[in-house]
């Protein structure tokens, strides 16, 4: 019996409750996400369960969205179940004052250095990470360049309006 | 020999007392002198046998090696940034960047997330002409991963005599695009003109001279008793570890996990066609080979059927190339010169005034060295709110110390290049 969106769904609704929100499928991947303190046990409750088996960690990154006040910063999981076939993308905000998120190297050897890559552009703190230091970048960048507060190009440029060539703001 | 400063403090009280009732005591020597146990060697970034820019600080303890940090990042060039200036099409020649040895794989893979975010839907013929492009990239890329092992194992013949091959593949490319290496083929909705004869006649020899090149290359190594006592059981890994770690393509499927995304999720039309999926069982460096040289098999066969597909087409069909997307794909030249709205459509794509949908998806191929993944995110702008690459060996690269903990050196350096790393991808 194949595995199917509506399945994940209710398994997860019977396991966790109604702490899950923003259940959405764009592009037919189910989206769903967990407050922040929660990571861990999805993740772990995703690979643990024999129904749900998602033991592959595709990606791990993060989005910065500097409107939300409060969820600056989404760390995404994309996950997969080789067995069924079936991915899912899950996501946890987290504040930007305080980005502290849950390390997921215990469950997946895969995470180690996208979870590094993430604190090297968006300064999300791993908690329980072995090795959380700059993994691109060099060690003595003293700030997070994929955040949108920091321009691509040099902001002093007058002979250039942001507006007649591609995005205004950021 | 005087002490530096990096000496390690001596408790000066316990010691004197202990120095006149016992001369022979042991002096506690500075690190890095002599007396240490384990030798540190510093491989790369720029070293000839890592084929890239890769620094791996080795703790030796004679030629075995005990410990091992990989250090990246060197040809970082920030490409998630830059894409996020970029209206769709000027991002296609940062996918050149990432996996060099393959870009059309990227190119298309990147059109084809870009096509699905936007609902285009391409032609028959134009998911076959991308899948023999796609399956020449694999090949040459193949081609040279295994040919590289060879010469980490000291046969350079068969590198020399298979990159032959690689030009005339190369020279495919140069026919349908203009470029070789950042090929920046295609486009998003097809290709930017329809293949040439001369292209298919290129195709044509290279079907035909291919196989018995590559038949030879395998009779050099595959049953070569060095070769086999070189690579047999050198950096394995279990299929159950290289899921953990996040292994894709060639390098999972050693291990013995039948996944790739041609078969799993299946884009291009790639259901249409009959090819098998080689595994391996133990991991090491000689099943990483084998795959990768029946994977070119395979290739060659799903070439063969889709330049047979190509054929089938006849008359106006013959001639597609592209999908009707205009707000999506520049208008023929000269109709820019004569007609309006073709005028409008190639100002607004060019100076990037087209707004996409909004949207969130992930959209992967299989790329030569694993799985390619474009995770984009719309805001209903120009340009991407967000884009992540997947990059398969950024991800795989992990485990590279633990392949090598307990080796040779000599076997790190064959590791490293069954293990197809390219660090234009793994930096991106």
């Amino acid at each position: 019996m194949a595995l199917t969106n509506d399945m994940i769904r209710e398994n997860l609704t019977g396991k966790f409750g109604e702490v899950l929100y923003d259940w959405e499928e764009p592009y037919g991947m189910l989206t769903f996400s967990a407050p922040k303190d929660l990571n861990l046990k999805v993740l772990q409750h995703l690979y643990d369960d024999e129904v749900m088996a998602f033991r592959f960690l595709t990606d791990l990154q993060a989005v910065h969205f500097p409107d939300k006040k409060g969820a600056e910063l989404a760390v995404v999981y994309h996950l997969h179940n080789l067995r069924d076939n079936v991915r899912i993308r899950f996501k946890v905000y987290t504040d930007i004052q305080t980005p502290d998120v849950y390390s997921a190297t215990a469950l997946f050897n895969s995470a180690n250095w996208m979870e590094r890559e993430t604190y090297d552009f968006f300064g999300v703190n791993f908690i329980g990470h072995p090795n959380l230091i700059r993994v691109l970048n060099v060690e003595e960048m003293d700030y997070f360049p994929l955040r949108k507060e920091f321009p691509l190009e040099d902001q002093t440029r007058i002979d250039k309006d942001d507006e007649m060539f591609g995005r205004g703001t950021y | 020999m005087p002490f530096d400063s990096t000496c390690r403090p001596i408790d000066i009280t316990t010691q004197s007392a202990q120095r006149t009732s016992d001369m022979n005591e042991h002096i506690l020597l500075p690190d890095g002198s002599i007396e240490k146990q384990t030798t540190t060697l510093n491989l790369g970034p720029t070293h000839p046998a890592t084929h890239g820019v890769f620094q791996n600080i080795l703790e030796l303890d004679g030629e075995r090696i005990m410990k091992a940090t990989s250090t990246v990042g060197y040809i970082h060039r920030a490409f998630e940034k830059i894409a996020e200036r970029r209206p769709l099409y000027q991002i296609t020649p940062l996918t050149d960047r990432l996996n060099y040895c393959s870009s059309p794989i990227n190119n298309m893979g990147w059109h084809i997330a870009c096509e699905r975010l936007l609902g285009v839907k391409t032609p028959k013929r134009v998911d076959y002409l991308r899948i023999i492009i796609m399956e020449l990239a694999r090949i040459s890329d193949h081609l040279i991963c295994n040919s590289i092992v060879g010469v980490d194992s000291g046969a350079y013949s068969g590198f020399l005599y298979l990159m032959q091959y690689r030009e005339l593949i190369y020279e495919i490319y140069e026919e349908v695009c203009g470029s070789r290496l950042t090929t920046n083929i295609g486009r998003i909705g097809g290709f930017e003109r329809n293949f040439t004869d001369t292209a298919f006649q290129k195709l044509e020899k290279f079907l035909a001279e291919y196989p018995k090149v590559l038949k030879e290359f395998e009779n050099l190594f595959t049953r070569n008793r060095i070769f086999m006592e070189r690579t047999i059981g050198c950096g394995a890994i279990s299929a159950e570890r290289a899921l953990n770690y996040g292994f894709t393509g060639p390098n999972l499927r050693a291990a013995g996990v039948d996944y790739d995304v041609r078969v799993h999720t299946p884009y291009c039309s790639y259901e249409e066609f009959n090819f098998t999926i080689p595994v391996g069982s133990t991991g090491d460096c000689y099943d990483r080979f084998l795959v990768r040289n029946e994977e070119m098999w395979q290739s060659l066969d799903i070439i063969r059927q889709a330049w047979q597909k190509v054929q089938s087409f006849k008359g106006a069909d013959a001639e597609v190339f592209h999908a009707d997307t205009p707000a999506y794909y520049l208008p023929p030249k000269q109709d820019v010169y004569t007609k309006m709205e073709a005028l409008i459509y190639h100002f607004k794509i060019i100076m990037g005034e087209i707004d996409m949908p909004v949207g969130e998806i992930y959209s992967s191929v299989e790329g030569a060295n694993g799985e390619l993944g474009f995770y984009l995110i719309s805001d209903g702008g120009r340009t991407p709110y967000r884009l992540h690459f997947r990059r398969p060996c950024f991800i795989y690269y992990q485990a590279y110390p633990e392949l090598i903990q307990g080796g040779m050196l000599s076997d790190a350096v064959i590791t490293m290049s069954s293990l197809n790393l390219i660090a234009g991808e793994l930096d991106a």
